[in-house]
């Protein structure tokens, strides 16, 4: 019996996401009296690999294959499950990201283990298997009974913290046959060494009270001092003020950052829905009647344009820049 | 190429959501349903690409598992432009269930392109799509903001941490679609909502489908302690607070 628990990696390193994932199996692990394994995927070494043991994962199996150099659900779903059945998996753990959107319901039906999407926090109770999972985008926490003997869960990023409990943890590479991969990637675009909204631990967020494109300066600024992200509401995404990647709520990116800085956005049903998780929200908008003074902790009435500046002001100060 | 679009019907985004019986059920009192708001996006797309006359998409179908009462959401998909549908008479219990229902639609009728919104905006499961595929034993994509048919193929565009990948797999495929794939949804025209009412909505009976998950009880979102007001004229207030309460700047 165990937890097993998929670790993704971004050209062969962990980021906090991959330890979030191994803490949290960890002491689902410990609840279910057995212990967590890690799965990697792909070209990671050994050095990186025993990263896993210090949050608890007491085997990490890796295993690497021509056929899994391209992301091929099938595949990916393929190698997960012969892993989890070979190691008799009775949790499996996977980031409610892309990748674990991808993968998790194929592996739910190949593995028939019933699966929760989006927890929120450890098991409320391991018999009956029952945990808490975000509901009504955001309007309600559901507690869902999975009652399968094999279960699996997805982690939103950023709900847990990173717990060290470092133990001797061995590695052992494993190889999977596996198909050609039906996937054919024909072209890649992406943006080195930026970062990335999902990961950001501080955002600031502009929405249609910036009143134009060109005001974006401060807001960008502001966001870089503080080491974090820019984020959007969507009426500025759907005028093309900013990139569609930039667009946070319900139909965009639900992101659950430590400090998220709505400046200039009301804050509709549809955008609270994507921003919900955040520790901390500060508002600032000239309506005080705006619905995002109701999830924020902090806030200023007043226009985006006058604040913006005495903020970067403000943090330059404290930042030394 | 025959193309499907899975949708779902849900409560209108913009519901403050309540529970009856001791907080196990959702309130249905006084809630507008709407086509899920990605399987919306979804239909757009389908329909686009059958207006392409390059494309050789012949029909764009619906599949919906519910109830007589979800009728309403299935004819507004057909008043939007789909060209039939079918409605599986079960209770959507849970994503499993449905996914198996659907993957028995998709055997009897043979598609070629099979379109599922990321996730539905009830459940928030993101689950239905990628299950259906593993059911049908057929490739899926997730996270497409883009699809476009170029000589008899399908080529996806997918979202990747930090970028995008255009990719392709042999059809029958399922795609599992999110922001980006149709700019608005289509809204349906008088003429629509006109044929929509003689447009056929084929009957399945549901397949027995083991249920493995349980919702028991929902809670409310605990309301947020009241905000600290800082004064607009002294914003540098606002980083002092962060600094000594959060301490995350």
């Amino acid at each position: 019996m165990s937890v097993l628990v998929y670790t993704e990696n971004w050209d062969g390193k962990f980021k906090k996401l991959s330890f979030e994932l191994v803490s949290y199996a960890t002491r689902v692990a410990e609840m279910l009296n057995t212990s967590c394994i890690a799965l990697s995927i792909g070209n990671v070494d050994d050095a990186e690999l025993k990263k896993l043991g210090s949050y608890g994962a007491q085997k990490i199996l890796s295993v690497n294959s021509d056929n899994l150099k391209v992301f091929d659900t099938q595949n990916y779903t393929e190698a997960i499950a012969q892993v989890a059945k070979n190691n008799d998996a009775k949790v499996v753990v996977i980031s409610n990201n892309n990748v674990g959107k991808a993968v998790a319901p194929r592996l739910s039906v190949k593995l028939k283990a019933a699966l929760a999407a989006g927890v929120n926090g450890l098991p409320l109770s391991t018999n009956p298997f029952t945990v808490r999972k975000r509901a009504f985008s955001g309007g309600a926490i559901a507690h869902v009974v999975l009652k399968t003997d094999v279960k699996i869960v997805t982690l939103p990023q950023n709900s847990v913290d990173v717990t060290e409990t470092p133990v001797n943890a061995e590695v052992e590479k494993i190889s999977i046959s596996l198909p050609e991969p039906k996937t054919v990637v024909k072209d890649v675009q992406k943006q080195a060494g930026k970062l990335l909204l999902t990961d950001a631990e501080i955002v600031v967020s502009g929405g249609r009270g910036m009143k134009s494109p060109d005001n974006w300066g401060p807001l960008v600024e502001l966001a870089e001092l503080l080491g974090g992200a820019t984020a959007c509401s969507r009426p500025v995404s759907d005028e093309g003020w900013r990139p569609s990647e930039e667009h946070t709520g319900q139909t965009g990116k639900i992101i659950a950052p430590n400090l998220y800085i709505a400046v200039g956005i009301s804050g509709a049903t549809q955008h609270i829905a994507g921003v919900s998780g955040s520790k901390y929200i500060v508002a600032i908008n000239n309506d005080k009647s705006a619905p995002i003074f109701e999830v924020a902790q902090y806030g200023i009435v007043g226009d985006a344009q006058k604040v913006l500046p005495k903020l970067v002001e403000a943090v330059r100060e404290i930042k030394g820049k | 190429m025959k193309i499907l679009v899975c949708i779902s019907n849900v409560p209108d985004t913009t519901t403050k959501v309540k529970f009856t019986e001791g907080d196990s059920k959702l309130d249905t009192n006084g809630i507008q349903w709407v086509i899920n708001p990605w399987d919306e996006l979804s239909l757009t797309r389908a329909l686009e690409l059958k207006d392409d006359g390059n494309t050789g998409v012949k029909s764009v179908s619906v599949a919906h598992v519910g109830l007589s009462s979800s009728e309403p959401t299935i004819r507004k998909a057909l008043a939007i432009g789909a060209d039939d549908a079918i409605r599986v008479n079960a209770d959507s219990s849970d994503a499993y269930f449905v996914a198996a229902q659907l993957a028995e639609v998709v055997r009897k009728e043979q598609f070629d392109l099979i379109l599922c919104g990321i996730e539905s905006s009830d459940y928030n499961g993101s689950s239905v799509g990628g299950m259906l595929a593993e059911f049908l034993g057929i490739p899926s994509i997730s996270a497409v903001s883009n699809l476009k048919i170029e000589n008899g193929q399908v080529v996806i565009t997918r979202e990747v941490d930090g970028g995008k990948e255009v990719v392709t797999t042999p059809t029958p495929l399922v795609a599992v679609v999110q922001k980006g794939i149709a700019k608005e949804p289509r809204i349906a025209a008088m003429r629509g909502i006109m044929t929509a009412r003689t447009k056929p909505i084929k009957l399945y009976e549901p397949v027995p489908v083991e249920i493995m998950t349980e919702y028991v009880k929902y809670e409310l979102p605990k309301p947020r302690a009241a905000w600290k007001f800082v004064d607009a004229e002294n914003p540098k207030q606002l980083i002092e607070l962060l600094q000594t309460e959060t301490k995350l700047i």
